[in-house]
Order: C-alpha cells, then structure tokens, then sequence
C-alpha cells in the first residue's frame, strides 16, 4: 500500500508505528501467540480505535507500546516506533525518559491505578519534579491539571488519598496524570469499563473535549463498539492478535467488510430491537484461545462465507483505498449468511392474566457504621405471565438487592409483601414452601461464582432437578437430556467441570439449573455482563426463546439499556433504592420521561449516533446512607424546578396508564420540555 | 481483558485438563516437592522397616563401647551407654512419624469443622468461637502444650492431643478464611435457592472447594507438628525412655558436648532436619501447585 | 485483638501438686492454705488485682515472693530477644526484598528456599548444630548464656550472639518470605505499572511506590511473632542455661509451682498484647486507609 515516497513521509506523521509486531506470552513451558504479525501506524493528532473480544490481545498491543508487558511475555518480533523512535532498541534509561516525555498511558480501574498510601497531590507533582520544576510551581501545576480534567476544588482533593475519591473522580485523577508530561502518545486501555453510565459519558465527554485541547495522538482501547466509534477516527478490529480490519470509524462500522465486523455489528441490540421483532444474529463457534494454531484465516471456522482457501491460506490485508479487510471476499462480506434466523414464531396474544407476582410497600434497610442504608425504599409493582420486567439504575439503586428480597435471599424490612400467584410469600426463604422457592430462580451474572467448581455439569443439572423437580432415576435422566438440550448444550458437556467450559456455556447451564423446577419467574440478574459481545447475543437469543416457550416471567437486571430494551416488556428505573419511573417499555424509552432516565439514555454511546445534545449530570452518585432530602435526585438534576426538588420527595404518579414517574414536574410539561431537547439542531 | 469481562478466553468448547490432573502435573513437575517426597519417603521406610537393616538393636547398651567415636564398626559411634547411633537413628523416626501425623490428623479434622460451622454460620457462634481460638492462638504451643502436660501427665496420646488441639485453632483460621470467601459466592444463594440443609451446603457444596487449602495447610501443620514433638521430647515432655526418638536422644547426650561427644547429638539433630525440611519442601510444593 | 493472658487458669491446684492418689482432705486442705477454693472469680479478681499492685503472690518451691524471679527473668529475655530482634528485622526484610527483586533467578531461590529451611527447624536443632559449630569445634563463641558476674555490655553481647541465633533463623524466614510475597505483590500491582509508566526512574518507583505498600503486611508479621518468640525462648533458655523468663516458666511447670507458672505466662501475655498493639498503631499510622477511613 505504501510507495517508498509516502514511506519517507510517514516517520514524521506517524506517531506511532507498529510493523509485523508479534508478542508470545509463556504460559506452561509452551510459547502461546498474541499477537501475530501486526501492523497498524497512528498519525499525529489522529484518535485510533483498537477493538477485539476478550483474548484478541488489545490490551497486549498497550503494553508493548510501553514495554510493559507480564514477566511471562516476549517480544517475538517486528519492530514500535514512537515518534520515529524504536521503542524496541532504547535502553533502560532511554525508555524511562520515553515514558517520561512522549507516551502517557489510562487504564481501567483507576482504584488500583493510584498508589493507595500516597496523596493525590504528591502523586501529581512527582510528575512534574522529573521535568525539573519542584516545590510550588510543581504544585500549581499539578492544580492547573486537576482543574484541566474539571475536578472542582483541586487544592483539596490533592490533600486527599485515592480511596477519599469516587471511582469517576480517580480516573480524572489518572487522567491529569496521564497529561501532565504532554505526551504525544496517549494510550487508553478500557478508561471507562466499570464505570457507571452517567459517569462513564462524563469521562468520555472530558476525554473528547480534550482532545481538542491538545495535541495528543490517541490510542483507545475498548471491547465496546459504540465507545470507540464515538471517540475514534479510525479504527482497527482485532482478532486472535491479527488485525482483521481497518479504516475511518464511520466507514468500517456503517459498511464493514470483514466477516467478523460484520457479525460482530449484528449481535449488538440496535436501534431500539425488541424480542418480538426478531432474534439477534449471533457468531456459531468459540474464539481461538491464546496461541492456538491458526494456519488459514483466523475466523474461518466461525464464518460462513469461508471456503477451502480461507481454511489452509492466511488472506493479506487488503487495501481497499484508504481501508484494510483481510478477507479473500471482502467484497461479499456484508452478504454472510445470518448464523441464527432472525424469523420467530409470534408469541400468541395473551389475555391479561392476573399478576403472577405482586410486590407492595418493599423496603430494605442495612446498618452500616452505624447509619442505616436505605438499600431498597418503598418499591411497588407488578408483573404479569410471560412478560419481563426489565430493572435499569446505577451503582447503588438496590437493583440487586431488590432481586435477592424477591428471592428471600435477603429478608426484607417488616411491612412490604411480595405475592407469588396470589399467595404471600414469607420474608425469608427457609420459611418459603419447595413450590414456593422453585418457582422463583435465578441467573446469577458472573457463573464462575454461581456454578460450583467442585462438581460436573451433570451434577449440578441433575441436583437442581433432584431438588426442584423432585425426579429420580430414569424420569430424570429423560428431563436431563432435554434441559440440556433446551439450553443447546450437548452430552460432552454433561461430564466436565465447569471450569473446562468457555463463559458462554457456563451460562448456559446455569440457565438450564434456574428453569429445573418449571419457575414461573427468573431472575436474570446481568447475565450477559459477563460475556463477550458474540456471546451475549446467543445468551439473548436463548432467554427470549425458553421464555416463548414456558411462558416464564423475567425480572431482567442489567445496566446496558440496548439489551434491556431488547428484552423487556416493562422498565422499572432505580435510583437509590427508588422506582424513579416505571411502565411499558417504549413508553420508558421514547418518553416523555423522567430526568433521570433522560439522563441515562443518553449516557449511553450509541453506534450509530445522531448528534444528540448529551444530558450530563452534576457531581457523584450520593450516597445510600444520606440520601439527599425531598426528590433524592436533586443534587443532579438538570431539570431541577425549584426549591420544592430539595424539600419534598414526589410522589410516584401514574401519567398515563400503566407509566409512573416520580418528578414534581408534570407530565406534559416534562414531554415539553423533552421534545425541545430532541428538536434542537446539534 | 475488562472488568466486566471475567471469563477466560475460550478455545475448544471443552479444553483444559480436569483441575486433579492439573495439579498433578505441576506437581511433578516441582523440583523442591520430589525432592522433599524422597526425604520424607525414606524416613517413612526407615521408619516402616528401619529395624531391619540397622546393623544394631538399637536399644542394646554396650557399656564397654560407650562414648566411641564414629568408626567402620559403629559409623556414627555410640552413646554414653554404648548404644550404636547410626541405628538409634535410622530407627529413631518411628516415634515422632506416628505422634505428629497423628497429631496434625485431629487438628484437621478439628481444625476444618469448627471453620466450616463458624465460617457458614457467622453471627455470634463465630464471634465467640473466634475470640476463643484467637485467644489460645496467642499463647505459644509450646507452652500450651507444657502446661497440658503438666496437668494430664506425659504419653504418646498427650502428646497428639495437645498439639492436635493447639494446632486446631490455626487450622480453623485458614479454613473460615476461605469458608467466608466461598460463602459470598452465588453457588451458596443457589444451594439455598434448592432448599438445600446447612450441612449439604456445607460438607457438599463448600468443602470440595476448600479442600486446596486445608491440604497445603495440613502440610505446613505436619511440618510444625514434627517441630512440636521434637521440641518436647527434647523438653523431656514428649517422647519417653528408651525410644531412640531424635529429640530425646539429643536431650540426654547434649550435656555432653562440652566434652567433645558431638557424634552423640549431631547426626539425631540433622536426622530431625533433613525431616522437617522434607516436609516443609513438600509443602511449598503443593502451595505452589494449587495456587497456579 | 488484646489478649488477657489470665486465661489460663489452673485447675484444682492442690490436686495437681498432690497427684491423683493423694486423699480428699489433704487436697482440700492445701487448697484451703492456698486460697484456692474460694470461688473462681474471686481468686481471679484477687489475683489480678495483686499482679497489678506488683504483688505476684508466693512461689510454692522458693517459699518467697514472685515478683522479683519474674522481673529479673523478663530483663534477661528482653536482651536475648532483642538481640535477635534487632539483627533480624532489617536483614530479613532486606532478604524478602532483595529475592523479590530477583524473581526467580538464583539469588532468590537461595534466599527462599534458605529461608523456609531454617524457618521450619526447631531451635534446639539449629541450637545444637551452631553450638558444635562455634562452640566446640571452632570455640569462637561461648556454649552457655550465662556471662560472668559484672559483665560489661559487649561481653554479654558476646554471649548472647549464639543463644539468639536460632531464634534469628526461625524469624528470618517468616520475615523474609512476607517481605518477598509482599513485595511481589506490589511490584506486580496497577499502581507501580503507573509509577514506571510515569518515567520515574527505578529507584525512586521502589522507594516511594513499592516499598512501603509492600512492607505492611510484613509489619503485623513481626508483631504476631513475639508470641512465637516467647515458645522459642523457653527451648533456647532451657539449651543454653540463661535464666529468663522461659526457663522460669518450664522450671515452674516442671516443679508445679503455679504462682510462678501464673505470673510467669500472664507476664507474656501482657509482652504479647502490648507487642500486638505496638503493630497495631504501626499498621494504622502507616495505612491510609485505616488512619483517615473512607468518606463514602
């Protein structure tokens, strides 16, 4: 692609090249390939997007930029060049002072990032005291950084040790640091993982926004694809240590041209899709693991364009004029057939039955340091056969805990009740009966913890069953196979630990050991959160099916709004332990609705952004234990009326049937003021 | 790779070999672990079958021969009563290879069930039971098992009580200390989701997983338990006349060193390490093996 | 956290020195004399209340007071410890840090694998072998404690070097092993990868950001290991013949002279409670975290 001209040129522009770049890791006496032979250039002042599943080696590519890489890690070939330098020939002080002047670098959890047992403040100006400026000019920069990435106060928080910090204000903080060298190469590693959604937007708002400010070329690395399309000028899709892809972030995502874009883009929940219009596409197969032996194309085994050549030759990069697909039928790529058909069997019209749950007056209070923590505080709802209620909120909303008084896991304050089909259930789950308990389950998020490690999958299905179920013998053995069956898992499976089991089939079982015992409710509490993308979708997929089938009622947990959208009926938005809005999904989604909501919704990246001006919200998330008075959301309210925000709390009051909203402005005004937002040219 | 994804990279749907053969193989692996099994295993002969290649009885006093230094008939010469100490030695790990593991067998035991039930329960039965061990775990075992000793008398059986009691309570620190952790895990919430009993949850569900560190515990306790049977009988509170035993044997010849009798007290004291370092290597072994 | 060391209480004291054969009357009799029959909760109060005035009751064997046997013997083993102690926290933190900073190559695994031999010996083995070592065949250090009358510092420092070496060993290996695992974990942690990556140059990364996150744990460490001290010390005082406080107490066990035995391991607990919250107070002014809590 490059004539020696354009070659010449590029040791100035680029500010940072990466040739034929291959990285091994040694892990039991064998070499294990994470990088293979990659190659990308980031020009100066460009944002370039590095994306990839789990295992696909992004966070590798960081860390070699910096030498950084595990004691198990290796170079094994090719050749970094920041700024023109070769990062791979510099000594031990010529690399210490690469990294002290050109290269800066944010990962994510920026709790551990910090060193815990020193200040801010010190941590800051220790930067500055290696560029030769000590004392209190190196204090007054260190201020004028803290003010630069928008920390109010920044006097005091140098006082402070990270752990006196949130995790919103710590990143900022690791941000300042990351600057205040002016390097002409920022990486950024996950900077936003973990990080709720209204503060997870704040830090991409104050990244962006930086961006102008400086000169820093960008290096951002993510897993998730609407983050980086709406940081990034180009963008490359990693797979299995190979660049698989490359080009302008709009380009590629709007009209990608490698298979595995291609259906990656496919399994995301988009555009407000729903269940009922049709399955998510997903990807068949596993990722190859760490140094697995790939001779031909890498996603061949998972792509249903490949052929014999895609199996045995490993395709080139080919330039398509200004963008890269290593695909032998790039130009087909976009016609790769669907690996799961979109058509479902439309659910019959149901009548509206009664309730098969019936929640009133919830309240749970936890003592903590003495002050009581108002977890979950006067939650009222219903939910109806074969619907799911989807349950969104923040860190601190009491979506989990809500789920586990459900489940009476957690026994709830005296006073609330929960109805299971009419009948009250008891408070605490060893004085609920087995038809009680089996009706109502749960899928946990992380099934490392949910599936014990000790035993097979057999065991851990059969035992539910035993248990649940009440089978023994050969009626189990039959119920067995068709669970199994059910969740799409095969004999093979039955005999492992769950340890030999990839992510994606670990949830698998623990799916078939909640839906044992017939439930009528599951609990799905972020069971995808844990999964890569390509998982997730299957995972979707396979709840909007079994609950076609069984007619199972879901309370779907997660913080993600396009998979909730996906698969709820009805949202229910929390905010410290309160319902801040509840009623029928699109209802919530389309508004007019609450500020908080509107806050959230457009938190969230979307992929294929149509410039919205984005709500952002003042100061942290307060704390459970002194919640703010009158609404509890004043304190970041951008649609604060008044006083009366700050002295009485709302009542929750239905605007239109079925749809509740708890805000001292009134229904139409809120769908005013709303609509204007919307109607505003960007 | 990201917070929220956790899950290993996935290759072959079921790759990997089972955790047991895994383990396994690291540990054959483990140069320090065969190198600590072959001493231990020798003892373990010596102790099995010493009798029958030690050239002498080792009880038999020679009064004639007492105090010789090492030669080609007594290689590592004899004691005061003439007694040969190459076979004292070679004999001598009998006593202490039946009190300790003996000893550290009850303190897991002990150690494990009264970690589970204070780990699985919490609440006041760990509060109390907790201060309790916490307190005892600050008196040295040495001392407690003096004064065990000073009340219930010396025997074989003393000896195993005492330190199998003293080592309980550090045995049910690190078993609680994982029950707690296994304890927060969903596995446990889904157990009581099946109306599981406690002690299904407990002995089903969390003990497979908290066997890895009970064994390396275990290990670590036999080494000190060796440690503790030794010092005593050197203390003249373990072991009693006439088993060769190492620490008595060292007991009553050490007077003696002042006088130049090294051979009586040297080869029983290295006899006692190359035994407590055996198992200590076999120890660190198996830690490192189950904590890949 | 701060253990009461008058847990340990005996049971019928007039029993246990009569045996189990002796008569009833003669067993209650002498409980009588003692004061032991008064109820438990008395005597304890009692007891405690005299300890604290200084008054640590009559030894059965000595027929005198208490107090001065312990205190003296508490002197000698403060100096045989502290000896040990002294040499043995810099040096064993500086073989903790020095094998973590040598991850695996050979400097390490001597270090550790040194390290974890001599932890896990008993001190009368080591003891012994240092005495034919030192003592008997080289006769460059004096095989018993016990320095002559009017001995100087130094001579007693000469003295005490071979009794407090195997009480150095043991605690060398715990020291060092906490040290090296707390110093792996700091050197593998988010924070140093952001030091390094600050361009700070290494010694500064090591110092600032390493060492004192690492060395926390390793502080309690040390604190837990005065009551392993003071089981070490009964073995090395009874070896070397040096009048302290663990002689005293095997010679009281020995002799069943339960005043002594009493004041005896009360006097350590008080050794070990003050020692746990000595680290205690360490650990918190050294911690952040625990010094100024968390404002959320």
């Amino acid at each position: 692609m490059t004539n020696s001209a354009q070659a010449r040129n590029t040791k100035a522009e680029n500010a940072l090249e990466l040739s034929d770049l291959s990285v091994a890791y040694r892990v039991a006496g064998r070499n294990r390939a994470v990088l293979r032979n990659l190659s990308l250039n980031i020009k100066q002042g460009e944002a370039y997007g590095l994306v990839g599943e789990s295992g696909c080696g992004k966070s590798t590519v960081a860390l070699t930029v910096v030498r950084y890489l595990p004691r198990n890690g290796s170079i094994s070939g090719g050749a970094i060049s920041l700024d023109g330098q070769n990062v791979m020939k510099l000594d031990g002080e010529a690399l210490r002072r690469a990294r002290a002047e050109s290269v800066s670098m944010v990962y994510q959890d920026p709790g551990k990032a910090l060193n815990p047992s020193i200040r801010v403040g010190r941590q800051l100006t220790e930067i500055f005291e290696l560029g030769g400026i000590t004392g209190q000019a190196a204090t007054e920069r260190a201020i004028a950084m803290l003010n630069r990435v928008r920390i109010s106060d920044p006097p005091s928080v140098m006082q402070r040790y990270p752990h006196q910090l949130s995790g919103g204000m710590q990143q900022r903080v690791a941000i300042a640091m990351a600057l205040a060298n002016d390097p002409s190469m920022l990486i950024l590693d996950e900077p936003t993982t973990g990080l709720d959604a209204t503060v997870e937007a704040e830090v991409l708002d104050l990244i962006a926004q930086l961006r102008q400010e400086l000169s820093a070329s960008i290096l951002f690395i993510s897993h998730n694809l609407a983050v980086v399309s709406n940081m990034c000028d180009r963008v490359g899709v990693l797979y299995a240590g190979m660049l698989v892809e490359e080009g302008p972030t709009e380009i590629v995502f709007n009209d990608p041209r490698h298979p595995y874009t291609v259906a990656l883009l496919r399994c995301l929940p988009r555009g407000g899709q729903r269940k009922d219009q049709g399955r998510l596409d997903t990807i068949p197969g596993f990722l190859p693991g760490i140094g697995a032996d790939i001779k031909g194309c890498a996603f061949a085994d998972r792509c249903a364009l490949a052929d014999d050549r895609c199996r045995t030759e490993l395709p080139p990069l080919y330039d398509l004029g200004g963008r890269l697909s290593r695909c032998f039928y790039h130009d087909k790529a976009q016609s790769l057939p669907r690996a799961t058909p979109s058509n479902v069997p439309a659910p019959a019209p149901k009548p509206a039955a009664a309730p098969v749950l019936r929640v009133a007056g919830l309240n749970k209070t936890y003592a903590s340091h003495g002050h009581a923590l108002r977890a979950v505080k006067d939650v009222s709802l219903d939910l109806r056969p074969g619907e799911t209620l989807g349950l969104v909120g923040e860190s601190g909303s009491g979506k989990t805990t809500f789920a586990r008084l459900l489940l009476g896991l957690v026994p709830p304050d005296d006073g609330g009740t929960i109805e299971l089909e009419g009948k009250a259930l008891a408070p605490k789950l060893e004085n609920r009966g087995d038809d009680q308990v089996k009706a109502m389950q749960i899928v946990f998020q992380n099934p490392d913890s949910a599936l014990n490690r000790s035993h097979s999958i057999r065991h851990l299905i059969g035992r539910a069953l035993k248990r649940l179920a009440g089978l023994r013998g050969k009626a189990l053995e039959a119920r067995l196979n068709d669970l199994v069956r059910s969740v799409r898992l095969t004999d093979r499976h039955l005999a492992v630990k769950p340890r030999q089991l990839s992510g994606g089939l670990k949830q698998r079982v623990a799916i078939a050991r909640a839906f044992a015992g017939d439930p009528r409710i599951v609990v799905c509490d972020e069971p995808t959160s844990a999964l890569d993308v390509s998982v997730q979708a299957a995972i979707l997929n396979l709840l909007a099916d079994l609950q076609a089938k069984e007619d199972v009622s879901y309370i779907f947990i997660s913080h993600d709004l396009g998979v909730v959208r996906y698969l709820s009926d009805k949202i229910a938005v929390l905010y410290l332990g309160r319902i801040m809005e509840i009623g029928p999904s699109e209802q919530v989604f389309s508004g007019p609705h609450h500020p908080y909501t509107e806050a959230l919704l457009s938190a969230v990246p979307k992929l294929d952004q149509t410039e919205t001006a984005r709500i952002r919200l003042d100061g942290e998330i307060p704390s459970a234990t002194n919640p703010p008075s009158g609404c509890v959301f004043h304190t970041r309210c951008p649609r604060k009326i008044g006083p009366i925000c700050e002295q009485q709390e709302p009542p929750l009051s239905e605007a239109q049937p079925g749809h509740s909203i708890r805000c001292h402005i009134p229904y139409a005004e809120l769908a005013r003021l709303q609509k204007t937002v919307v109607a505003e040219p960007a | 790779m990201s917070a929220v994804q956790t899950t290993s990279p996935a290759q072959d749907d079921t790759r990997r070999r089972s955790p047991l053969a895994e383990v396994l193989f690291s540990l054959m692996r483990s140069r320090t672990f065969l190198v600590g099994l072959a001493i231990v295993l020798f003892w373990v002969a010596c102790a099995l079958f010493g009798e029958h290649f030690a050239p002498y009885d080792p009880l038999a006093d020679d009064i004639i021969n007492a105090l010789a230094p090492p030669s080609s008939e007594h290689w590592f010469g004899t004691d005061q009563i003439g007694r040969d100490v190459f076979s004292r030695v070679i004999v001598g790990s009998r006593d202490i290879l039946t009190v300790a593991p003996l000893a550290t067998l009850l303190a897991t035991v002990a150690g494990t069930a009264l970690g589970l039930l204070t780990g699985y329960f919490r609440g006041i039965v760990d509060d109390v039971v907790s201060r309790i061990l916490e307190a005892f775990m600050a008196i040295p075992v040495v001392i407690v098992a003096l004064l065990a000793i000073v009340a219930l008398g010396t025997s074989k059986t003393t000896v195993i009580i005492v330190i199998g009691l003293s080592f309980a309570p550090i045995i049910a620190r690190t078993v609680r200390s994982a029950v707690l952790a296994e304890r927060e895990l969903d596995y446990v919430a889904a157990a009581q989701l099946r109306h599981e009993s406690a002690l299904h949850t407990m002995f089903v569900e969390i003990l497979p997983n908290v066997i890895p560190p009970i064994l390396v515990e275990t290990t670590v306790r036999l080494g000190y338990a060796i440690f503790a049977v030794a010092t005593l009988s050197f203390m003249g509170f373990g072991i009693q006349p006439p088993s060769p035993d190492w620490g008595l044997s060292i007991s009553s010849n050490y007077g003696m060193i002042g006088g130049g009798f090294w051979w009586t007290v040297l080869f029983d004291a290295l006899a006692i390490a190359s035994l407590v370092i055996g198992v200590n290597l076999v120890a660190d072994g198996v830690h490192g093996a189950l904590n890949d | 956290m701060v253990f009461l060391g008058g847990q340990v209480l005996p049971g019928n004291v007039g029993r246990a020195i009569l045996g189990p054969f002796a008569d009833q009357r003669a067993v209650d009799a002498l409980n009588h004399t003692l004061g032991v029959d008064r109820p438990l909760l008395t005597q304890y109060a009692t007891w405690i209340w005299n300890f604290v005035r200084g008054d640590m009751g009559t030894s059965y064997i000595f027929r005198s007071p208490v107090a001065p046997f312990v205190i003296d013997a508490l002197g000698n083993s403060m100096k045989l410890a502290a000896v040990a102690f002294v040499l043995v926290v810099p040096i064993g933190i500086l073989g903790g840090v020095i094998a973590a900073l040598n991850l695996n190559r050979p400097l390490d695994r001597i270090i550790s694998l040194g390290g974890l031999s001599v932890t896990v010996l008993p001190e009368f083995v080591t003891g012994i072998i240092l005495i034919l070592i030192f003592g008997v065949w080289l006769r460059w250090l004096p095989i018993s404690a016990a320095w002559p009358k009017n001995a100087g510092f130094f001579t007693q420092l000469y003295y005490l070097i071979l009794p407090s070496l195997p009480l150095f060993l043991v605690l060398f290996g715990y020291i060092a092993r906490m040290a090296r695992s707390g110093m792996i974990e700091a050197l593998d942690s988010d924070y140093t990868r952001t030091a390094v990556l600050k361009g700070l140059p290494w010694r500064t990364v090591i110092w600032r950001h390493v060492l004192r996150n690492a060395l926390l744990p390793t502080i309690t460490v040390i604190a837990t290991q005065t009551g392993y001290l003071i089981g070490g010390l009964v073995v090395i005082e009874t070896l070397f013949r040096y009048q302290g406080i663990g002689s005293l107490i095997f010679t009281a066990a020995r002799g069943k002279d339960f005043p002594m035995l009493e004041s005896g391991i009360l006097t350590i607990g008080i050794v070990y409670a003050v020692a746990t919250l000595i680290a205690d107070f360490l650990y918190s002014v050294l911690n952040p975290r625990i010094r100024l809590g968390s404002d959320q």
